[in-house]
């Protein structure tokens, strides 16, 4: 080694040494660092050797790309039958939605990514005024997807696909954050009717599956309306996914309200603020920051849960999966439907738990002074 | 129980004593200016959308009758899909006016589900389908065999007395939809598909093979399927009763979606019977007042769709791909039962 | 108060001060809820008046007339309404209880996988709960499903293990046995086995806390619970009779057939809770300071040992109740089991009872009810347990 004497503070520094770096130091020591861990280690690579090439081949290799049925299918290879997908891509997409009017559709994502970004995106151009754009959003999306007042009118039962996933998600985010925050307050009110009230909903809601909610809406609602009323199946579905994540989100903002230290309540108090005053300022700012993970979490169970409405006839990816499976040309071609649509909702899901993940980070750091 | 239901009214005479007089159906439909009609969700030849998302078929031809007699045109039909299992309640809920779904009447179902019944429009009977490698040719061998069914149906419960009166035992795959049954059968999930005959010859000529399955001889229910509506509103009922009358009246005495408007022009040399089913002639009584619609209500059905034969053939028929022949279902001039009661 | 208010402005005191808002707020919002709950019990009342309909809960005495295909008691089509909802709740149960059971083996499993320091099994964990978890549940239920039906053989091509066991698109068919009069000492050496081994657990306690010495208890309680059973069952001769199943007509006939119906509902559910569960258990793992382990280290203490008795006690504070909700989650879950025609409570009350009947606010009220006990009953052990290992500060 070469010995040559440095000045203090001017040590260049030194190449680690050999053997703790390189691709057989990092081998050694996460694959092979002890008997058991070689033995952990060639067992898992055993059964990837023996998963992994058939999935790529059924999924990749040997899969069949077009096709009219599936006996045109299975003549062009044993693999994957894509061809069923790629006949319904549209149908998956855009469900039942007449066809001249899709552009309703496409306009509607653009203007969904806007808001999005005006909520999300800090450095957005004038985000005061996106925040409002935000917060109208769902009404200027209803009425471009519904129609009237100048636009063609669709009834919502044409709604289908991963269209009507969107909307049953994003109704189901934009309007059960407010009731959480609301009934997350009424449960930590003073007032015992208001808290009773609150604590009844919320854990009556938390009790019973939601297929029974969607069950309920579809088709016993109407009993409980005015003689000779009703209202269109997808309101009632929507009014019951924003009820039922109305209570899972109050859940997850009281966590973020007990959080805060009674001292914050009390100091506004002693500022002279009134209740709405010092929940508006003082409390739920910071509950609020203390829950985002929380409550992006919810939001992508409800996303998840979206899936359930296939059950009660909605025509989701699901029912139109099924839908589909159904002709006589397509029997049997199960595993293919319901894997595209479930790639379909990892993507979208990873993605939104991704950004919570980064979000916790970000907000993470902004407390370490 | 009985405690519940008296807190129920009990609560209900402390909140404001509203109890709002109900309007009957038919205005509610003419202010809606659209029949609300339940469907099924898809069961080709009886209901099923075509390419353009229209939706086609036997039953669905009933309801555009219906709309076309109340509300003058026969597409103002907003088609309300449910499957066999939530189908009455959608009706009890008035989110459909009218139902016509492959329904069999039941007494249960007349007066235990509190429905009203129309006449039959299509006599069918429950019958098995299954693999003509199976080795099976009868029903009556089916002992132990699993079997695709739909839950909520008459089918299920003629299953299981079928079985327990022939003493066989058998395991019923139960599913929501005719579809995920099928798919099932497809798959050998169960050995034996079971459903209305009509369906199944459906069904059959919709499979990769037909040539490969067969239906068994064994029709074993009675299965008159039928319209339906709300008890109470006696009014809509005989609307619903005397559009399904008039169709079949229609065919007995020939007259057609082509001939009808010609007749209604010649109304002088016809016979007074068909003269009271289009409400042609000066002197003919004017039974569309007594249901509440106009003279030309029978008119504007078989305009719309036709009389019972053309929606036979157009959807069911021998030329269709279900290949139905008319059977029982022939006017009981020609020796089948459908026998409708006459206009006078 | 001041006495001397006019009328005008004594509202706006009474507003003013605190309490008396609180009592108007709480009365105006009392009368608002009733309002809004006396309106809509009044619209059902009149709406199914206008029907015929009432209230009526006797239908769940009168004869079902359909066949269920798992019943796990008695029951056929001649059995009452109230015999098919108990089939149904019992169905529930035993996917909820096998479920969480399922779930939790292979939640921790993967949560130890996430920490293990061999790069593999991780980064197979790792793939694993981000495919579960950010899949809804009903597909991964409808895939399972999908491929065991589309899949598996025929019955007439089953896979046969050892002519015991077979397997084929209609299910797992297995053996099941007929006891002996000799089955029950087995049956009895196996709960005095229990018995004694909670008895010199706790002896074994009582002398180590006296003595310091130290018992092998697990090996003991092994032995008294497993080992001695078994050494009987064989001495005494083999006392069950196998009933093992074999192709006849269209099915196996005799043994036991687990339908695929329930092999997918229970492992989907259970996989995808196990997902969570493997987040949550790794998260408590990691919660606890590395302080605590190489303390116990200091101490003398063996890996084993320091895992049993340091981490683990400490990560299930911290683990119990966030599994809580997954356990709920998975229990609420199994009502998917609809899906696929899996007979539970939702499909045989909630489902063809209130189909056949027409009792849609009986049947739902019987169903909601039935979810409501079950969350609360799960909440209720899993709180107990929570309180008995909860940090006791003495």
């Amino acid at each position: 080694m070469n010995m040559t004497n440095y000045t203090p503070g001017n040590h260049p520094d030194l190449p680690p040494p050999a053997g703790t770096v390189g691709p057989m130091h990092w081998l050694r020591s996460n694959l092979f660092s002890s008997p058991a861990n070689i033995i952990v280690t060639l067992i898992v690579l055993w059964v990837l050797y023996k998963l992994l090439p058939p999935m790529v081949d059924w999924f990749f290799l040997d899969s069949v790309l077009t096709g009219n049925n599936r006996k045109e299918c299975a003549a062009q290879g044993d693999g994957a039958c894509w061809a069923f997908i790629a006949e319904r891509f549209k149908l998956f997409v855009y469900g039942y939605y007449p066809e001249h009017l899709r552009w309703r559709i496409d306009l509607t994502v653009v203007l969904l990514a806007v808001a999005i970004a005006a909520v999300l995106w800090d450095r957005f151009p004038a985000r005061k005024y996106g925040f409002y754009y935000a917060l109208a959003f769902p009404f200027i999306a209803a009425w471009l997807l519904v129609g009237g007042a100048g636009l063609e009118p669709v009834p919502t039962s044409d709604f289908g696909g991963v269209m009507l996933t969107l909307v049953v998600g994003v109704t189901g985010i934009a309007f059960s954050l407010p009731l959480g925050i609301l009934l997350a307050l009424g449960r930590q009110s003073e007032l015992p009717v208001i808290r009773i009230f609150c604590v009844t909903f919320i854990e009556f809601i938390r009790g019973v599956p939601l297929i029974t909610l969607l069950f309920i809406a579809s088709t016993m609602l109407s009993y409980f309306l005015p003689p000779g009323t009703t209202f269109d199946l997808l309101m009632r579905v929507l009014i019951m996914v924003v009820l039922f994540s109305a209570a899972y989100l109050a859940e997850v903002i009281r966590g973020g309200l007990q959080a805060l230290p009674q001292g914050q309540k009390e100091a506004a108090e002693a500022l002279g603020l009134n209740y709405w005053q010092s929940v508006r300022f003082i409390i739920l700012p910071q509950a609020l920051k203390i829950s985002i993970p929380g409550i992006v979490n919810t939001f992508i169970g409800l996303y998840k849960d979206t899936t359930l409405v296939s059950i009660i006839q909605l025509m989701d990816p699901i029912g139109i999966g099924k839908q589909s499976l159904a002709s006589s040309e397509w029997f049997g071609l199960s595993t293919e439907v319901y894997l595209f649509v479930a790639i379909f909702f990892f993507i979208s899901c990873f993605g939104m738990s991704r950004y919570s993940l980064y979000l916790e980070n970000k907000l993470n750091t902004e407390h370490k002074h | 129980m009985k405690l519940i239901s008296k807190v129920f009214t009990s609560l209900a005479m402390t909140a404001m004593a509203a109890g709002a007089a109900q309007a009957s159906t038919l205005d509610d439909v003419r202010a809606a200016d659209e029949l609300k009609c339940v469907v099924s969700t898809g069961t080709i030849g009886f209901s099923s959308t075509d390419a353009n998302g229209r939706y086609v078929g036997f039953d669905v031809d009933f309801c555009r009758a219906v709309a076309a007699a109340v509300l003058g045109d026969g597409e103002k039909v907003k088609f309300v899909p449910a499957s066999s299992a939530v189908r009455f309640t959608v009706l009890a809920s008035g989110e459909g006016d009218i139902l016509f779904r492959n329904t069999t009447e039941t007494m249960g179902r007349d007066a235990g589900l509190q429905m009203t019944f129309l006449p039959v429009t299509y006599y069918d009977g429950q019958g098995f389908l299954a693999p003509a490698d199976l080795g099976v040719s009868s029903a009556t061998e089916l002992d132990g065999a699993s079997v695709c069914i739909q839950v909520g149906t008459t089918t299920e419960l003629n299953l299981a007395d079928y079985f327990r009166s022939n003493g066989m035992s058998y395991e019923p795959v139960p599913v929501k939809d005719f579809d995920e049954s099928l798919s099932n059968y497809a798959a050998g999930r169960c050995d034996v598909l079971t459903t209305d005959a009509s369906a199944l010859a459906s069904t059959k000529a919709a499979l990769e093979d037909p040539s490969a399955h067969i239906v068994f001889p064994e029709i074993i229910s009675k299965e008159p399927l039928g319209g339906a509506v709300r008890h109470g509103d006696d009014q809509w009922a005989d609307i619903g009763k005397w559009v399904v009358n008039a169709l079949i009246n229609a065919e007995e005495m020939g007259i057609t979606s082509a001939n009808v408007a010609d007749l209604v022009a010649s109304a002088d040399s016809n016979d007074p019977g068909i003269n009271r089913l289009i409400g042609a002639g000066a002197d003919t009584k004017d039974f569309g007042a007594q249901i509440g619609l106009d003279k030309a209500w029978a008119v504007r059905a078989i305009q719309a769709v036709g009389n019972y034969g053309e929606i036979f053939e157009r959807n069911v028929g021998v030329n269709t791909p279900l290949g139905l022949a008319r059977g029982t279902n022939a006017l009981w001039t020609d020796g089948g039962i459908l026998y409708a009661a006459p206009i006078r | 108060m001041t006495s001397n208010t006019t009328s005008s402005n004594r509202i706006s005191k009474l507003w003013n001060d605190k309490d008396s808002r609180s009592v108007i707020l709480q009365i105006v919002s009392f009368a608002i809820i009733l309002g809004f709950f006396a309106f809509v019990i009044n619209n059902a009342v009149i709406n199914m008046a206008e029907q015929g309909k009432d209230i009526n809960f006797t239908f769940l005495f009168d004869t079902a007339s359909y066949d269920i295909n798992q019943t796990l008691i008695a029951y056929d089509s001649r059995s009452t309404h109230f015999m098919a909802g108990l089939v149904g709740l019992l169905n529930t149960l035993l996917i909820a209880v096998l479920g969480i059971i399922l779930a939790t083996i292979l939640g921790f499993i993967l949560g130890v996988m996430r920490l293990s320091n061999n790069w593999l099994t991780q980064k197979l964990a790792y793939v694993y709960i981000e495919y579960m978890r950010n899949v809804p549940v009903l597909l991964h239920i409808l895939l399972i499903y999908g491929v065991i039906v589309h899949s598996m053989p025929k019955t007439k091509q089953a896979f046969n293990f050892n002519d015991t066991f077979f397997l084929s698109n209609r299910g797992l068919m297995s053996p099941t046995g007929t006891f002996e009069t000799g089955m029950w000492v087995v049956l009895g050496t196996f709960v005095v086995g229990i018995l004694f081994s909670f008895w010199f657990r706790a002896y074994a306690k009582r002398r180590q806390d006296s003595t310091g010495k130290t018992y092998p208890v697990n090996l003991i309680t092994f032995g008294a619970v497993i080992v001695a059973p078994v050494l009987i069952y064989f001495v005494i001769g083999s006392p069950i009779t196998w009933e093992v199943p074999a192709l006849k007509g269209f099915n196996f006939k005799g043994g036991m057939v687990i339908r695929p119906e329930f092999i997918a509902l229970l492992f989907a559910l259970a996989l995808y809770t196990a997902a969570f569960i493997g987040e949550i258990v790794r998260g408590g793992i990691l919660a606890i300071s590395h302080g605590q382990t190489e303390a116990s280290y200091a101490l003398g203490m063996k890996p084993s040992r320091t895992l049993s008795l340091v981490v683990i006690p400490q990560a299930l504070r911290v683990i119990i109740p966030p599994l809580t909700s997954q356990y709920l989650n998975l229990t609420k879950n199994s009502s998917l089991a609809i899906a696929i025609g899996y007979m539970d409570i939702t499909a045989t009350i909630g489902g063809i009872s209130l189909n056949q009947t027409g009792r849609e606010m009986e049947s739902f009220a019987i169903v909601l009810t039935i979810y409501l006990i079950l969350s609360l009953v799960i909440s209720s052990i899993m709180n107990w347990y929570n309180n008995r290992i909860k940090l006791v500060s003495r």
